[in-house]
């Protein structure tokens, strides 16, 4: 069965479609047939990040509306083997999706691919809904400050409560929290939260830490999920997080400021 | 055996009308449920026109109508003439005191079964355990409110707002092991965060109404 996988936040800008790209393409790196589809109508930026906009004829939306077909949209990834994303649409608004739209092409790709991986819009309206809906697992992607860990909170709420799996009385969406654009200098000097703190906060088992890192905008440059850029932290902090929802246990890296610790160490 | 009767106590609504505006009465109501749209729905519901009122068969129609497009059971009326009642197509409730405005009766805090909740209460969630106590054993989150006709217990932490004795019974008290509320209200007698003394923050605590006041002391320290 394929599992569909959320990534959620309702906060915007706090590294939705980077954690898609990243977790997408790891899933598939590990042999997954994955397909990552963008939710986000109207702002579309997944096909940037993963450097096939000029590749896109077929949206989600020409799928839904059956002016193409399930293969004609799907763009298949050059570099990773197993991995394809489903763009959304640039030219139409929120309202073009509908349930049973979304519900027909989630199975539609659920024959092909052994992850559903959905990049959700921010905020908490229409096409939030729609990506978290049918979702077997959501990754809450949170930013350590005070407003990104409420909105998460929020989000969370409507995981159990306004999805399909809620509303049948079925095992509850898995929940998994990834803390991104960590900071450990700044978390230091009082300017961030702790991941401590968010976990006490949000009480979900945390899924990954990924720091603060100019690979994410290197690569979103390059039409690259960062993720492939294996000698970055934010790459190596991304690939523990893919293995750890794969079952794997690994410690969590990059907790921890390098240059903080030299200092200390050295008295600097 | 065709049918099988019981008497059973159970919780239900007295909707007190002040006015003969029926237009009024329900515009208020809304703004009740839209803050609380929780509160009322699918409780039995009494109408009860206070004193000196002058109602009429149509007024009562009227308002009958709005409280049912609003979702409410229907029960009775009281308060009015028995023939007032019957060409209104509502059933009589009598002996029914009413609370008086001029002297307010403190209500007995609820006796129902409590209400288990175990999951954490997110942001932008609220919970009604009517009729009787809640019981959290999760997290209750900023942003998120609970509220119960009884007590209010949370053994964990507790961020959002709680507020106990919403019907208003004074005896209600909140508990809970990590306080660290936005509001606590008991009765309607509420305190913000930033009137609860800081010491009394990541403790266990105990808040009760004494007279209009909320009183909240330590838990694990009473009587100090
Ligand atoms: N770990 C990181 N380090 C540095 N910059 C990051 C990191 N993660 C994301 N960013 C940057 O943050 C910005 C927003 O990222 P992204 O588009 O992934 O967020 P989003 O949640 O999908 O946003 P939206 O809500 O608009 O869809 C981008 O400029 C991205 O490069
Ligand atoms: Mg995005």
């Amino acid at each position: 069965m394929a599992r569909v996988v959320v990534v959620t936040s309702g906060k915007g800008g706090v590294g939705k479609t980077t954690t898609s790209a990243a977790f997408g393409a790891g899933l598939a790196r590990a042999g997954h047939r994955t397909v990552v589809v963008d939710f986000d109508v109207g702002l579309r930026n997944l096909d940037l990040i993963m450097g096939c906009e000029r590749r896109v004829v077929y949206d989600f939306v020409n799928v839904i509306h059956g002016e193409a077909n399930l293969n004609q949209a799907l763009i298949r990834d050059k570099r990773v083997e197993n991995l394809a994303i489903l763009p959304a649409s640039q030219t139409r608004d929120k309202d073009a999706l509908t349930q049973e739209g979304v519900e027909k092409v989630l199975e539609g790709l659920a024959e092909d691919f052994d992850y559903i991986v959905c990049d959700s819009p921010a905020g908490i309206e229409r096409g939030a809904h729609l990506a978290m809906y049918y979702a077997d697992d959501a990754l809450v992607v949170t930013n350590p400050e005070v407003s990104s860990v409420r909105d998460s909170d929020r989000v969370l709420g409507l995981l159990s409560s306004k999805t399909r799996r809620a509303e049948r009385g079925e095992d509850p969406v898995k929940e998994h929290l990834i803390v991104t654009r960590y900071s450990p200098s700044r978390v230091g000097k009082g300017e961030m939260l702790s991941v401590e703190d968010v976990c006490e906060i949000l009480s979900i088992n945390l899924l990954g830490v990924i720091p603060e890192s100019t690979a994410v905008l290197n690569a979103s440059n390059a039409g690259m999920p960062v993720i492939l850029d294996e000698k970055s932290d934010a790459g190596q902090a991304y690939s523990d997080t893919v293995a750890r929802f794969l079952g794997e246990e690994r410690d969590h890296r990059f907790l921890t400021d390098k240059k903080g610790l030299f200092s200390k160490l050295f008295g600097g | 055996m065709a049918i099988e009767i019981k008497g059973r106590m159970g919780t239900f609504m007295v909707l007190r009308m002040l006015t003969a505006d029926t237009a009024e009465v329900l515009r208020q109501l809304d703004g009740h449920l839209s803050t609380a749209p929780d509160l009322l729905s699918g409780v039995p519901l009494v109408l009860a026109p206070a004193d000196g009122l002058s109602v009429t068969a149509e007024m009562l129609r009227k308002v009958v109508l709005g409280l049912k497009e609003r979702g409410f059971l229907q029960v009775g009326v009281t308060n009015v003439s028995e023939s007032l009642a019957s060409a209104a197509d509502l059933g009589l409730m009598r002996n029914l005191a009413a609370p008086s405005r001029e002297k307010p009766v403190a209500a007995a805090v609820a006796a129902g079964p409590a209400q288990v909740v175990s999951q954490p209460v997110r942001s932008g969630q609220q919970i009604y355990a009517r009729g009787g106590d809640l019981v959290v054993t999760a997290p209750v989150s900023a942003g998120a409110e609970i509220m119960a006709d009884g007590h209010i217990h949370v053994y964990n932490t507790l961020r959002g707002r709680a507020l106990a004795g919403v019907q208003g019974a004074t005896e209600a008290r909140i508990f809970c092991t990590d306080q660290r509320a936005e509001l606590l209200a008991i009765a309607g007698h509420y305190l913000l965060s930033d009137q609860i003394d800081p010491a009394l923050s990541g403790i266990s605590t105990m808040a009760w109404l004494k007279g209009d006041l909320l009183q909240i002391q330590s838990a694990l320290n009473p009587g100090g």
